[in-house]
């Protein structure tokens, strides 16, 4: 028996009874019964519990994990450290086993908590409104621009080419062969987006401008010299944005950018290889009609209480159908309330210093494999927590090498960036150590 | 009780965190940065400490109803337990801590599931190929959408019409408007199934696909499913299965054998993963040869020794989102098909099928029931009672959260008048289920004896019934200081 069907064989027959037939199949009757399926599906037979523990952990030990390797991988997923609390509380299983929150009196704890999620995520970012959460930070940029062809109908979006390279596909996918608009790619100099190629192509064709801060390679975009130019003929300036940075960086919501989003899987989230994440969206008041995904507000109760409900539902796709700004029904919840509390558990001086540990840990990096011979930085803008590093052999070897050292290695560049040949990039969080970083540094052949 | 916001109780000065001094060679901020590039004020997050943190967040935990307190009947949502030795797994750190960029060879574990779960997959649909990208139900819609447009845009065929029944998801119809395709509703007969006369007269060459959900969303399987389908492959287009109603068929139907060209599962559905409060799911979309070809990169290959991301497939429509798909959401779903297996399957869909039926026999006597049975996994009620003047199923709805339930989904579909859409799942006992049709007949009692109680539920929670016209006017989407 499954321990998940409760119904005994005597159950089964009192239901029946009271139904009113004499088997289950007389349930089918409906079935055109040359569709009912008379041979096996060939799914492997059932495991208990114990079977299903020790083969999923032998499973689990052939893949090299985060506890017993020392990693420098970033390129948009980060091995931050989560707060013990984060997982206990995220954990609680009337938190996870509930349902999207339609009906509020149900639902109080989880709509507060997507409340304090849109208002936390708005003093970080310095934005008017964000939304309870998309799927992750690709799709969040996708839905950004979607906005803002809607906004303004104009055909044209300019996309940096610092932009990590899978959002960029993933956008090409959405916006250029489904939605059909033109995609432009400004290249970069230096690791930044190159202001003046950006300066040419402007024109008042152009819906947005799409950048990322700090970029796919780790550096920082002159953001405040690139709003004068995208809003010259009014294009909107979107921004996708690492959220542990702006402990430390200028918020979107101060460089005047429209819409901000974000992979919010550093805030609380565990890597998980890649998903679930958290996709985070923002905007400037004006756009809120026109924003994608659910939206909590406070309200009050027949009594006068505070309260909190989903709101201006009238946008979605339960609602409006074929209308409605966006598709997205299950968004990332659960990912939400771990940001939540991560957020709260961090707090205003906590971020900060998140955020000044990867800078001060990553600059302490890169200043020491650049003393060894061979190995030299790539760009010389500033950077916050990754930085793209030239290496005197192929860095897919270094990895290897680094790989049975336990050590996971940086990106190899040029797998997305074919003119990046034989380059690393290293990313340094908060949770390498000064030791980790000269185990690396040894290994590379420097000390 | 009221709980403040996590702002309400911050001071400053305290903390919950505790972080290690910094161990390397500082240097002087400004000498990495420029000072116009620093955030000139920290971000105004809250002050709390840890125990503050843990009392506040538990205390919202408890202000939830969920599938480990409470039956949850929300139709079309498929709320069956979430099985504990699932999140278990999920949460082990060969899985948790791996990062999605590591090498090929250090994360074989993972891959290997992923290989095998797209095999469940395709065992269990009949179809040939799946893809695990897609974030969520919708999520795998817009992607099978995608594929389809890129299908007929490759033969230069120009189909820019999706055809959906009345009684379709929303998101079926958002979709395919994203995608760029006229929708076109299709009407219901009097029993509820696709009215094969309107869908003769509205189909054409300029037809993309159908998408069809089975059971229909009344709980009905089309019984002329594959008159439908003959329509519909004759003009060259594709019949698309909203997946969402999967629960009724493991093992029963395979989904192919219905002519379905292309499908998505709710793994956050049908395969026993928490909804989570919304998310997240996971969406797989399962296509056969036709289109096959264009599902999003990559796909899980085998080696002679080892698994690997397959990029290789010229004509995929690309990248659809980030990395690779929900993986721990995938892996709990994989548990859940290894705990099961080939028997346990067919229990699951058995059972539902049984418990939506007595219930649908037991509660017709009290709510009328506009189309008629047997139902698959669900069915739908119509809260319309001409006598009992304004109660409406809102107020039955509220009225059932005190009496301990969470109420079935309302108002939809919407080719039902005060619907009120059931599923009860497999996993609840028939004490349960007793229980739930003592208070629908309890309700119906009250409604015709005691109309304002009704309309004045719920009386028994912490907080009554709220005021949604009022958050929409007023639009207070976040907490700010001072009220500012």
């Amino acid at each position: 028996m499954i321990p998940y069907i409760p119904h005994t064989e005597e159950d089964k027959k009192g239901v029946l009874r009271e139904i009113g037939v004499k088997s289950a199949e007389e349930l089918f009757k409906n079935i055109p019964q040359n569709l009912l399926l008379k041979t096996p599906l060939g799914l492997p037979s059932s495991l208990s519990e114990m079977e299903l523990l020790k083969e999923m952990r032998k499973l689990s030990q052939k893949n090299a994990n985060l506890n017993e390797y020392v990693s420098f991988l970033g390129a948009g997923s980060y091995d931050h450290f989560i707060p013990t609390v984060v997982d206990h509380l995220s954990e609680r299983s009337e938190f996870y086993t509930s349902y999207t929150p339609y009906q509020p009196e149900a639902s109080q704890g989880i709509l507060q908590v997507f409340y304090e999620y849109q208002s936390l995520i708005c003093q970080l970012f310095q934005m008017d409104i964000a939304n309870a959460s998309l799927y992750e930070g690709a799709t969040a940029l996708a839905e950004a621009v979607i906005l803002a062809h809607n906004f303004n109908h104009r055909q044209k979006v300019l996309l940096s080419k610092t932009i990590h390279p899978e959002y960029r596909d993933a956008l090409k996918t959405y916006i250029e062969k489904t939605l059909g608009l033109s995609i432009e790619e400004i290249n970069y100099e230096n690791g930044i987006t190159n202001l003046n190629k950006l300066e040419e192509r402007i024109s008042e064709d152009v819906s947005c401008v799409v950048i990322q801060n700090p970029n796919f390679f780790g550096y920082l975009e002159n953001l405040r010299e690139m709003e004068k130019i995208v809003h010259k003929f009014g294009s909107l300036y979107i921004v996708s944005v690492d959220p542990i940075s702006l402990g430390l960086l200028i918020p979107p919501g101060e460089y005047n950018a429209d819409i901000a989003t974000a992979e919010g899987q550093g805030l609380g989230n565990h890597l998980n290889f890649g998903g679930p994440y958290l996709g985070i969206f923002t905007c400037k008041k004006k756009f809120l009609r026109k924003m994608p995904g659910r939206i909590v507000g406070e309200t009050t109760d027949r009594k006068g209480q505070r309260g909190f409900t989903l709101t201006l539902q009238t946008r979605e796709q339960h609602i409006r159908r074929e209308k409605a700004t966006s598709n997205i029904c299950t968004n990332e919840a659960l990912n939400a309330i771990r940001a939540t509390i991560y957020l709260s558990t961090l707090g205003k001086e906590g971020l900060k210093e998140v955020a000044e540990l990867c800078l001060q840990k990553s600059h302490y990096l890169e200043k020491k494999i650049s003393q060894i011979p061979g190995f030299e930085p790539i760009f010389t803008a500033p950077f916050f927590k990754e930085f793209a590093v030239r290496c005197p052999l192929s860095p897919y070897k270094i990895n290897k090498l680094l790989l049975k050292n336990k050590i996971i290695g940086g990106f190899t560049l040029e797998k997305f960036y074919p003119e990046l040949k034989n380059s690393l990039l290293f990313c340094v969080t908060e949770k390498r150590t000064h030791e980790e970083i000269d185990k690396l540094i040894s290994l590379l052949g420097g000390k | 009780m009221r709980e403040p916001l996590i702002f309400e109780i911050s001071k400053k000065g305290r903390k919950g965190y505790s972080l290690p001094e910094c161990d390397v060679d500082k240097k002087n901020l400004k000498e990495m940065i420029p000072e116009e590039y620093l955030r000139q004020e920290s971000p105004d997050l809250p002050q709390v400490t840890e125990p503050d943190l843990v009392r506040h967040f538990t205390r919202l935990s408890q202000k939830n109803l969920g599938i480990d307190t409470n039956f949850y009947p929300l139709g079309s949502c498929t709320m069956k337990y979430n099985p504990k030795v699932n999140e278990e797994i999920a949460h082990l750190s060969g899985f948790r801590k791996i990062h999605p960029y590591q090498p090929e060879e250090s994360v074989q574990g993972t891959l290997k599931i992923l290989y095998e779960i797209e095999k469940f997959l395709c065992q269990i649909s009949g179809m040939d190929k799946v893809s695990l990208s897609p974030a969520a139900g919708a999520h795998g819609e817009l992607t099978s959408m995608m594929m389809i447009k890129a299908y007929y845009k490759e033969r230069k065929e120009e189909r820019n019409v999706v055809l959906v029944p009345d009684s379709s998801h929303g998101t079926n119809s958002a979709s395919s408007n994203f995608c760029g395709f006229q929708v076109i509703q299709i009407k219901s007969n009097k029993e509820g199934e696709i009215d094969l006369n309107d869908l003769a007269a509205k189909i054409n060459k300029k037809v993309a696909a159908l998408m069809i959900t089975i059971p229909n969303t009344l709980g009905l399987f089309e019984r002329n499913i594959l008159k439908i389908v003959k329509v519909i492959h004759n003009e060259g287009s594709f019949l698309y299965l909203d997946g969402a109603n999967l629960n009724a068929l493991l093992g029963i139907v395979k989904p192919s054998d219905l002519g379905v060209d292309i499908m998505h599962f709710n793994l956050h559905k049908t395969f026993s993963t928490p909804h989570g409060g919304g998310g997240p799911g996971s969406g797989p979309i399962g296509a056969r040869e036709k289109l096959a070809p264009y599902l999003p990169i990559p796909l899980i290959g085998k080696g002679k020794e080892s698994y690997y991301f397959n990029y290789d497939r010229p004509k995929s429509i690309g990248k659809v989102r980030s990395f690779y798909g929900n993986i721990e959401v995938i892996i709990k779903a994989y548990c859940y098909l290894r705990s099961l297996g080939e028997e346990g399957l067919k229990e699951v869909s058995y059972n539902a099928i049984l418990n939506a039926n007595y219930l649908m026999k037991k509660l017709k006597k009290y709510f009328s029931l506009p189309y008629k049975g047997p139902c698959m996994h669900e069915f739908v009620l119509s809260g319309e009672d001409k006598e009992a003047k304004g109660i409406r199923t809102l107020d039955i709805a509220k009225r059932l959260l005190d009496y301990g339930f969470h109420p079935p989904t309302i108002y939809f579909p919407l080719i039902v008048k005060e619907a009120l859409m059931i599923e009860p799942t497999e996993t609840e006992s028939k004490e349960t289920l007793d229980a739930f049709i003592l208070a629908m007949s309890q309700i119906k009692k009250e409604i015709k004896e005691n109309p304002s109680l009704v309309k004045s539920a719920p009386c028994n929670l912490s907080i009554s019934r709220l005021n949604e016209v009022k958050a929409a006017r007023e639009l207070k989407l976040r907490w700010k200081k001072n009220g500012d």
